[in-house]
This record gives C-alpha cells, sequence and structure tokens, in this order.
C-alpha cells in the first residue's frame, strides 16, 4: 500500500474492549471513515469510527481486538467510508466478509471502488416490482409468489431444510419469455463451513446460473465481520445492477448470525439495550440492509433478496424475525410441523405472505384466476385447519358431511399441492391446474371467492381431461 | 448576527458544537462544510445538541456550525399537490431528474418551482378593504379538482393597499401589499412559510359531527372516524395497515389528502405513487394524484428526518384546513418516529423511560394528534375546514401493551386494532371487532340517519351477533358446533356471513374496493334482515336444514361485487327473495321449498 502523506496516524491506542478501540483525538478524523490498525507483526485490521469526540475518539475494528496490545498499535486514518474494490471479474469467485480473495484466485482489478453503505434509493424513482418469477414451486408460485426487486425472507429454523429450498429457488428461477443475464450474489453470514460450501457446490451446478458471486464469513471468523458481510455483498449486487444491467438475487444466510453480531457490539458500546438485548436501531440497521433492493426507473437490471434467518425458539415474534418483517415484502415461513409430516418444501402456508404478488400475477402475467384461486386456497385450508383442530377434540364423526370434505381438502392440499420433489418443476399453468384439482373436492357452491366465469373455464368438471387423478385419490383417502 | 460555532462532537445524526451562544432550541442550522442541515434540540451554555436530518459520515471535528435564526419551516403554495417530498420538504422527483436515482447529501432545493407561472384570479377583496390573517384575496387552479384559495398568511391584518390584477405569477411575485399600521407594509405572495412545530391558529373549534366517508365498510358501519378525528392503526407486521392507510387516502370523501411515509418502505412509496396516477377520484373522476400529496422518508433514509416528515404532514393538512378542505393526513408509521426520538435521546445520554423511550414520548405524540380538528378558520369569507389525522402503530412482536401503543391510546377517539390471525386467515381490513371503538359513533350517527334512519340499530345488531359469536365459539371448541341448538347454530351462520361477506373487503377488488354509504347500509340491512326472518321462522317449527338451503345465501354471498350504482335495485330484489322464502317455509310448515 502507498503512504501518502495526507494519511493521520495514532500511535497508540488509549484502550481496547470488545470489538472497540478508543484513541486520542487528531484533528480532522471523519466520522465514519476507515482506519487500518497495525500491529507490530505487521499484520492488519480494517475498523471504523464510529463516535468522533474532541479529545477522544471511538473505533470499531473489523477483525476484533484479540491480540491487540493498545500500546504497540498504530492506527491509521484513511480519510475515507469503507469502500470495496468491484468489477465482472468477481463471477465464479469466493471472498471474505470484507471482500478479499478467499480461493486462492488472482487479485481483482477494480472497475471501480465503491462504499459499502450504498445510498439511499431515492422512492420516487423506484419502480413497483412486478415481473412474476416462476420458481417452479406450487407453494410458492401460487401463494406467495416472488417478483423481481422483491426482498423476501425465509423464517427458518433449526434444522429446517432452508438451504434445500433456497437452492432450489436459484436452480429453478425464470422470468418468462425473458433471456436475461442472472447472477447469484451469495453471502454467508457466520454459518458452517460445510453449508456455506454446500450451498456454493449446488450453485455452481444450476444450469441457469453461470454467475455465482459468494463472500463467507464462516462460524470461525470474526464476530464483528458480519456487520459488513451482508452490505459488502450488497454493493457488489448494486455494481452488477445499476452499471452493467444484471438481474442479481441475493441470498443471505443467516441473518440471525448478523443480527447476533449487532447486539454483540451494541453491548460492547454500552448502549441502552432494547428489546431482548438488540439495540433499538436494530429495526433501522436492518432496513439499510433489505431496503437495497428494488427496480429503478430507467436501469435495466434489479436486486432481489432472499434473507434467510433462523428464528430462535421456532418464535416469530422474536425480534429477530419480527423486525424483519416489519421491513421485507412478506416471508416464506418455514414449518416444523410440517417438515415432521415429511412434507417438502414445509411451507406454513398460512403465515407466509408476498405483499407484491398482486403486482406480478393476473392475465398476461401468469393466469386470469390465479389470485381467485389462491384466496380460495388459502380460505379452504384455514376452514381445514380450523376444523382438524376442532375434530381433534370432538371426533371426526360428530363433523358434517361438508366439514369432513374441508378435512380432506386439507390433507390433499399438503400432500399433492404443497409437496414436491426437491428437482421437480412445475410451470404455473401445471401448478394452478393442480389447485383446481386439489379445490375440486370442495362442493362448488363453496367456492365463493371464485368467479363464475373461471369456475366455468377452468374447473375440472367443466374441463374434460384433467381432473381425474386427485379426485380419484380423495375417494382412497 | 447569525451564530457561528465549531464541531465538537459526532455521534450518528447528533452532533455537539460549541461556541453556540445566542442560538436557540429548534432554530436550524448548518453543519459541517456541507452545510447538512441540522436542528439545534438542546442547549447547554455555549454548546448546542444537534440533530442533523442527512448522514453525518465524513464529518470532521472543528467543522463550522451556522445558525440560520430560522426555524424549520414549510412552503406552502400552489405545487404542492402531486408532489413527493422528503422529510425537509424537497422534492424528490425533482431531485430524482437531476442528481440520479440515488439520494444524496447537501442537496438545497426549494419546494414549489420557482419558475411556474400560476394564474391567480381575484377573490373580489378590493384596495382599502379591511382584511387580516386567513383572509381570502383570490384563488389559483392549482389541479382540476383542486383549488388553491391564496390567503393572507395568519398574523397580518390591516387595510389592502394593492391587489395584483388577474394573470400568471409564479410564487415569488407580489400579489397584494397591505398596510399593517404603524406605517409598515407587508407583501403577499402566492406562497407562504409556516415553522412546521408550530400549529396554524383557527378561530374556533367544533366538534367533529360529520363523518369521514371512507369507503371502507368496517369504518363506515362499524368504527365510523369524524372529520377532524384522529384515529390509530396498531397492528404487527402484515395486518394490513399500509394497505388499509393507502385504501383511504384513495377513497375518502376529502377534498386533499397527505400520505406520510415514515420509516417505512421504498416500493410501498412507489407503489403509491404510480398508483395514485393510475386510479380515479369516484367523486371526479380525476387521477387521485391530483389531491394527493406524498411525503416520503424511507426507512434507509436519515433517521432524523421521521419526525420533520410527520410534522411537515400536519402542517399541509392545516394549511388546506384553513383554505376550507375536508383534509385527511395518515402517518405510516409513527413508531419508526418514535424509534427515531428514542434513538436521538439515547445518544443524549437522557434518562430512558419505558423500553428506552424517552419520557416526552406521550407529549411529543400528542403535539401531533392534537393538531387534528374540525374548524371555524381565520379571515373572511367563514368557513370551516378540518384535518382528520390516522396514524399507524407497529408493535414490535404485535403485542399492544408497548410504550407508542399505550401512549398513542391516551390521545385518539377510534382504535382500529388490527389482528395478526385474522390476516393470516386473509380476513381484510384485519380490524379486530372485538378490540376496536370509535368515541364518533354517537355523534355521526345523526348524519347517518337523516338517510338511513337504522344506521345505529343495524350496527348495534351487527356487533352484538359478534359479540355473541365469540362466546358461542368458545363453547364449540369444546363441544363441537352440533351440540347447540338451533337458535344458536343460526346465530354463528349470520355471524359469519356479517364477517365473509359484508366486513371483509378487498382492497384490490376493483368494484369492492370502495363501497358508497348506501351500499354499505343496505348490505348490512340485507344480512340482519335474512337473521330476523330466519330467527322468526326457525322459530315457527321450520327445520334449521331447509334455512341453510335458502338459495338467497349464495346470492348474498357474491353481493360484494355489485356496482354501487345498481346496489339499490338489487336490494330490493334480495329483500323480496328472503321475503318470498321464508314466508313460503313458513306457511308450508316443515315441509315447504
Ligand atoms: N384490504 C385488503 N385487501 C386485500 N389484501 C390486503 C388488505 N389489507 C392487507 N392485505 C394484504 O396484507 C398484506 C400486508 O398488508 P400491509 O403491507 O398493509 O401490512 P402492514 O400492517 O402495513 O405491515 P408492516 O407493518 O410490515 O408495514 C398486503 O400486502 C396484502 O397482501
Ligand atoms: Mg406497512
Amino acid at each position: 500500500m502507498v503512504l501518502s502523506l495526507s494519511v493521520k496516524e495514532v500511535r497508540r491506542a488509549l484502550s481496547a474492549r470488545g470489538s472497540l478501540l478508543l484513541v486520542r483525538s487528531v484533528e480532522g478524523i471523519k466520522y465514519g471513515e476507515v482506519v487500518e490498525v497495525v500491529l507490530p507483526n505487521g499484520d492488519s485490521r480494517v475498523g471504523q469510527v464510529i463516535d468522533v469526540g474532541k479529545d477522544v475518539s471511538i473505533i470499531q475494528v473489523f477483525g476484533g481486538v484479540s491480540e491487540i496490545n493498545v500500546d504497540s498499535i498504530r492506527v491509521r486514518f484513511k480519510g475515507e467510508t469503507l469502500k470495496i474494490p468491484v468489477s465482472l471479474d468477481m463471477f465464479g469467485r469466493i471472498f471474505d466478509g470484507l471482500g478479499n480473495p478467499i480461493d486462492n484466485g488472482p487479485r481483482i482489478i477494480p472497475e471501480d471502488w465503491l462504499d459499502v453503505n450504498g445510498a439511499p434509493l431515492n422512492p420516487a424513482m423506484r419502480e413497483p416490482p412486478s415481473e412474476f418469477i416462476e420458481t417452479g414451486v406450487s407453494a410458492i408460485d401460487a401463494l406467495f409468489s416472488i417478483v423481481r426487486g422483491q426482498k423476501l425472507p425465509i423464517f427458518s429454523g433449526a434444522g429446517l431444510p432452508h438451504n434445500r429450498i433456497a437452492a432450489q429457488i436459484v436452480r429453478q428461477a425464470t422470468v418468462r419469455g425473458k433471456e436475461e443475464r442472472f447472477a447469484v450474489v451469495f453471502a454467508a453470514i457466520g454459518v458452517t463451513y460445510e453449508e456455506a460450501y454446500f450451498f456454493i457446490e449446488s450453485l455452481k451446478k444450476a444450469k441457469n446460473v453461470e454467475n455465482v458471486i459468494s463472500f463467507i464469513n464462516t462460524a470461525s471468523s470474526p464476530v464483528i465481520e458480519r456487520i459488513a458481510v451482508p452490505r459488502v455483498a450488497l454493493t457488489t449486487a448494486e455494481f452488477l445492477a445499476w452499471k452493467h444491467d444484471v438481474h442479481v438475487l441475493v441470498i443471505m444466510s443467516d441473518m440471525t448470525n448478523y443480527a447476533e453480531a449487532l447486539r454483540e457490539l451494541s453491548a460492547a458500546r454500552e448502549e441502552v439495550p432494547g428489546r431482548r438485548g438488540y439495540p433499538g436501531y436494530m429495526y433501522t440497521d436492518l432496513a439499510t440492509i433489505y431496503e437495497r433492493a428494488g427496480k429503478v426507473a430507467g436501469k435495466k437490471g434489479s436486486v432481489t433478496q432472499m434473507p434467510i434467518l433462523t428464528m430462535p425458539d421456532d418464535d416469530i415474534t422474536h425480534p429477530i424475525p419480527d423486525l424483519t418483517g416489519y421491513i421485507t415484502e412478506g416471508q416464506i415461513v418455514l414449518s416444523r410441523d410440517m417438515f415432521r409430516k415429511g412434507i417438502y418444501p414445509p411451507v406454513d402456508v398460512l403465515l407466509s405472505l408476498s405483499r407484491l404478488m398482486k403486482d406480478g400475477i393476473g392475465p398476461g402475467k401468469t393466469r386470469e384466476d390465479h389470485y381467485q384461486v389462491f384466496m380460495q386456497m388459502i380460505a379452504a385450508y384455514t376452514e381445514g385447519q380450523y376444523l382438524r383442530e376442532l375434530s381433534a377434540i370432538i371426533g371426526a364423526e360428530s363433523l358434517s358431511e361438508r366439514d369432513r370434505k374441508y378435512l380432506n381438502f386439507a390433507d390433499l392440499f399438503e400432500r399433492k399441492f404443497v409437496n414436491q420433489g426437491e428437482n421437480e418443476r412445475r410451470d404455473i399453468e401445471t401448478t394452478l391446474d393442480l389447485g383446481w384439482e386439489v379445490l375440486s373436492v370442495l362442493p362448488e357452491e363453496e367456492l365463493k371467492l371464485i368467479s363464475i366465469e373461471n369456475i366455468q373455464k377452468y374447473h375440472p368438471k367443466y374441463r374434460s381431461s384433467v381432473g381425474i387423478s386427485v379426485a380419484a385419490d380423495a375417494q382412497t383417502s | 448576527m447569525l451564530v457561528r460555532g465549531k464541531i465538537l462532537r459526532i455521534s450518528g445524526p447528533l452532533i455537539v458544537a460549541e461556541g453556540m451562544e445566542g442560538s436557540m432550541v429548534y432554530e436550524v442550522v448548518l453543519v459541517g462544510e456541507e452545510r447538512l442541515i441540522g436542528e439545534v434540540i438542546g442547549l447547554q451554555g455555549d454548546r448546542a445538541f444537534i440533530q442533523v436530518y442527512e448522514d453525518t459520515s465524513g464529518l470532521r471535528v472543528g467543522e463550522p456550525v451556522e445558525g440560520t435564526g430560522g426555524l424549520l419551516s414549510a412552503e406552502l403554495g400552489p405545487g404542492l399537490v402531486g408532489r413527493v417530498y422528503d422529510g425537509l420538504q424537497r422534492p424528490l422527483s425533482v431531485i430524482g431528474e437531476l442528481y440520479g436515482a440515488f439520494v444524496g447529501r447537501g442537496v438545497k432545493l426549494p419546494a414549489l418551482s420557482r419558475d411556474a407561472k400560476w394564474f391567480f384570479v381575484r377573490s373580489g377583496v378590493k384596495a382599502g378593504d379591511k382584511i387580516e390573517g386567513g383572509s381570502i384575496l383570490g384563488y389559483v387552479q392549482e389541479t382540476p379538482i383542486l383549488l388553491h384559495k391564496i390567503m393572507v398568511p395568519p398574523g397580518i391584518s390591516g387595510v389592502l393597499k394593492e391587489l395584483a390584477p388577474d394573470g400568471d405569477y409564479t410564487i415569488e411575485e407580489t400579489i397584494a401589499v397591505i398596510d399593517v399600521g404603524g406605517g409598515r407594509r407587508e407583501e403577499v405572495r402566492l406562497a407562504s412559510k409556516w415553522p412546521i412545530r408550530k400549529p396554524r391558529p383557527y378561530k374556533t373549534r367544533l366538534e367533529p359531527v360529520e363523518p369521514l366517508i371512507t369507503g371502507t365498510r368496517v369504518l363506515d358501519m362499524m368504527f365510523p372516524i369524524a372529520r377532524g378525528g384522529k384515529a390509530a392503526v396498531p397492528g404487527g407486521f402484515g395486518s394490513g395497515k399500509t394497505v388499509l392507510m393507502h385504501t383511504l387516502t384513495k377513497w375518502s370523501r376529502t377534498q386533499v389528502n397527505i400520505f406520510v411515509g415514515c420509516g417505512e418502505r421504498g416500493n410501498e412509496m412507489a407503489d403509491a405513487l404510480h398508483s395514485f396516477r393510475k386510479l380515479t377520484d369516484p367523486a371526479s373522476g380525476r387521477p387521485l394524484s391530483e389531491k394527493a400529496i406524498f411525503i416520503a422518508n424511507t426507512s434507509n433514509m436519515p433517521v432524523a428526518a421521521r419526525e420533520t416528515s410527520v410534522f411537515l404532514g400536519v402542517t399541509i393538512g392545516e394549511y388546506f384546513r384553513d383554505m376550507g378542505y375536508d383534509v385527511l393526513m395518515v402517518a405510516d408509521s409513527t413508531s419508526r418516529w418514535a424509534e427515531a426520538m428514542r434513538e436521538i435521546s439515547a445518544r443524549l445520554e437522557e434518562m430512558p423511560g419505558d423500553e428506552g423511550f424517552p419520557a416526552y414520548l406521550g407529549s411529543r405524540l400528542a403535539e401531533f394528534y392534537e393538531r387534528s380538528g374540525r374548524v371555524v378558520t381565520l379571515g373572511n369569507p367563514e368557513r370551516v375546514g378540518s384535518l382528520t389525522i390516522l396514524g399507524a402503530v407497529s408493535p414490535p412482536g404485535a403485542d399492544f401493551s408497548e410504550p407508542v401503543t399505550t401512549n398513542t391510546l391516551r390521545y385518539i377517539g377510534a382504535l382500529l386494532a388490527l389482528d395478526v390471525s385474522l390476516a393470516n386467515r386473509r380476513h381484510f381490513p384485519a380490524i379486530n371487532w372485538l378490540l376496536s371503538y370509535s368515541r364518533y359513533v354517537e355523534t355521526v350517527a345523526r348524519w347517518w340517519e337523516r338517510d338511513f334512519k337504522n344506521w345505529l340499530k343495524l350496527r348495534y345488531e351487527a356487533l352484538r351477533i359478534l359479540q355473541r359469536e365469540s362466546e358461542l365459539m368458545e363453547l364449540v371448541r369444546l363441544v363441537g358446533p352440533e351440540a347447540l341448538p338451533d337458535p344458536d347454530k343460526l346465530l354463528l351462520d349470520v355471524a359469519k356471513m356479517i364477517r365473509e361477506d359484508f366486513l371483509q373487503q378487498s382492497a384490490y377488488h376493483p368494484i369492492d374496493a370502495y363501497s358508497s354509504p348506501e351500499k354499505t347500509v343496505l348490505m348490512l340491512d340485507i344480512i340482519i334482515k335474512f337473521y330476523e326472518e330466519a330467527s322468526r321462522t326457525l322459530s315457527e317449527g321450520v327445520p334449521l336444514a331447509k334455512i341453510r338451503e335458502a338459495p338467497v345465501i349464495s346470492r348474498i354471498a357474491r353481493m360484494k361485487e355489485v356496482r354501487n350504482e345498481e346496489f339499490r335495485k338489487v336490494y330490493e330484489d334480495i329483500v323480496k327473495n328472503i321475503d318470498d322464502y321464508f314466508r313460503k317455509l313458513r306457511a308450508g310448515g316443515s315441509g315447504g321449498s
């Protein structure tokens, strides 16, 4: 590195604690600027100024402050905020959480240096996302459809197959009628080494994804670096989307580890803790990550986000899923119940939601009956779930004929509609037709949410060829 | 002399500056070489505590801080409508055109165009007339559906010396000169300024007695909001706060709507901007954007400006109220503003209250909601205007016992409690009918009962059925529905009808999204009629199974899809159906069909 004369330097720190260093202020330190902490053995760590006072300033060190002897270090102030080099050569490469290559490949020749914090997208310049992404997974496509530019997290639990689902979505996702550049940026945040590499390997096998860029902070990497990983990944994604017209899908796993790192940092700063010890500004902090998704007027690319998080104790009201849900445009919630029943993907249909679905479906996009079929399936499944609980108490025999049909519907819906193979790709027509078949076990007059025209057009009863398989199955169950 | 100090400390959005003696609390200051906009929020000796409304990265100790002598103010005049502003009233579309897709720092752009010409028409006041704050000097047709009244700013009164002739003017040109006495003259232009934290004055406050017609049945019929009233919409994530607020700003019968997106999603703002341009106002047939103003300070924009976005919205609302209009302002979400307060308060090292929120959380919320109201405005001619305020609240974990929700409940007149479990069942709007309330029911009933004599009775009857349903459901969970006596089973059927065929209303259905007052009342009337007839028939010994076979039930299930204009006809037909069917059943005893 070239030492320019303008670089300011402090010879020692006043104290070190957690991931923070306190140093004497020198003139001209900038709030938010990057520092390099140089150890006696020549190693260096990156840090950032998070509080500037006249006498003392505070630095957050991304490598952590272990092995730091406050008397023998030097702190160099770089005069600018944290920037990473970006280039199209990054495709296929693997980096650490700060953007340094860790795959023994050559250095990246930067096309640009970008601030990892990005800048807020002007809401008036956003274009409402409306391009339907067909994932080939029935539950997702029919019930919580994803559109380009959306941020839709997976709320998982320990041991649930969120990685397999995410990998399947990546392998199968297409936008109908479009042959455009599609890339995946993967940020591993505090996950195990095996998990990270499983994901990278399965992405490499996907035919439609020539372009994967990975940023990896494993469970054994410095905790504080987790604060940087999602930002570094998103900066790369934005570079591809806004500069090179690429449609980028960003997968970040596991955001729970990110939030834990944030809590640790906040505790080190002795801040007043909010709910369950997480800092009061966690909503805003997460928003500065999740809001970096979208479509922009006049630009061809897009950034779609699929963060993955594990709900501590499967609790959706825990601050991490709760604040995430308040920011993202819906959520795919995995259910331990469905998992135990052996259903893949084990989604909780009633808790899952895509808020941008309405703009991505319907005539010309998916099919005219899509919205109504979706609403009807949800309504019928809700009724079925309620009756299941009821029949567990009072016995199925005390239910009416109609109620038993709903129970049957709920079973079929889970086993035939939601359940599918990990390598099975169903296009949206197949998915909706399957939805109709499952719905057709209910009396026609129960389909109140579907218009009469759509019933006459799509109901298996009025169409000759389909509707046999499931109906036959219904008899036997 | 304006104050000039120096930065002493920078901590996120809060900076401390020294050498600031002479500045005042809430004075606007320009921070650093980039002259970022900030506001003094505390003074201690020569030190000022300043919250900065832009990203503070890159600021250094020692950089200058300049006072401006002024308070944070809104610019009010023709050109507001259809715009989208940030929390500092910078026009975001103009910024987009000039600077691209991302919002930079230190951008200084006026809220209203300096070049646009507006055609000013005099109101009839003449030179020599005595004139006072609020008096109308003339008009500008701002959009085809909004007549912008040019008023004498509050606080100015005297004799009108000159009034410009009808013609095109920019907002900077003088259109009137007023002799305020003592040899002093005040010039009036098309636009004026008003400090956002200070309520605009009015003559008298009136009781809110007119309902705000929203077109959303559960509001208009069950939990009405009065014009000039204030209501809160708390609910967990995904329970439908934003959709409800969008719906209300789309269809409510008002002259001006203001949507404040405070610490929420960028895509939602984009969606609102696009859909308001496409959808048309039911009354005028014109695009909704011709009567709407947007303020967007999304969650990734500087937190301190969440507070200014809320007060900016209210100030613009009061300005249009003063013209004699009915204005609706919604703030989505007040919780994000409260969180910003908490963050600044923590950095000031103030004593934290409940869950870290500052002790003044309640009084700050009160300052906001208290600016709603129905008033007789200042000036001539005499007019009545109203500002209705609706605030979304986002309680962590959907737990309504948290500080922002509980503090808000102290100041509002109607609570629309959104329920995540209803939303999960896709019962929308997910307004919980057992938890919600409105203090305006009795007062707005007079308005409703002019046209619909049984409004209050229908409402009462429907709520009674729903209340009874919830009691019966507890029983059903123990013994199953079949164990209930027939009248209770019938009640459960009707409760379901009220829930599904009346209360549920999709914001996205092209016809059902807006339900006219007539359609709303008649729909419920049909269901209650059905219940009365069915109960009577049941009590005369006709089996429930026969009642459940009534073909009219499926017509009731689809009555939402009937257009507002056609509803009365359909109503009469359905009522006849009900009468005929049950009369026949009763006549034929248990064998009737
Ligand atoms: N009236 C309605 N009609 C149809 N769908 C609705 C209605 N209200 C809400 N929804 C559905 O619920 C979803 C969530 O609603 P919304 O975004 O308003 O929630 P919210 O309470 O604002 O959540 P958050 O606090 O996270 O912002 C919508 O995307 C839509 O799918
Ligand atoms: Mg919302």
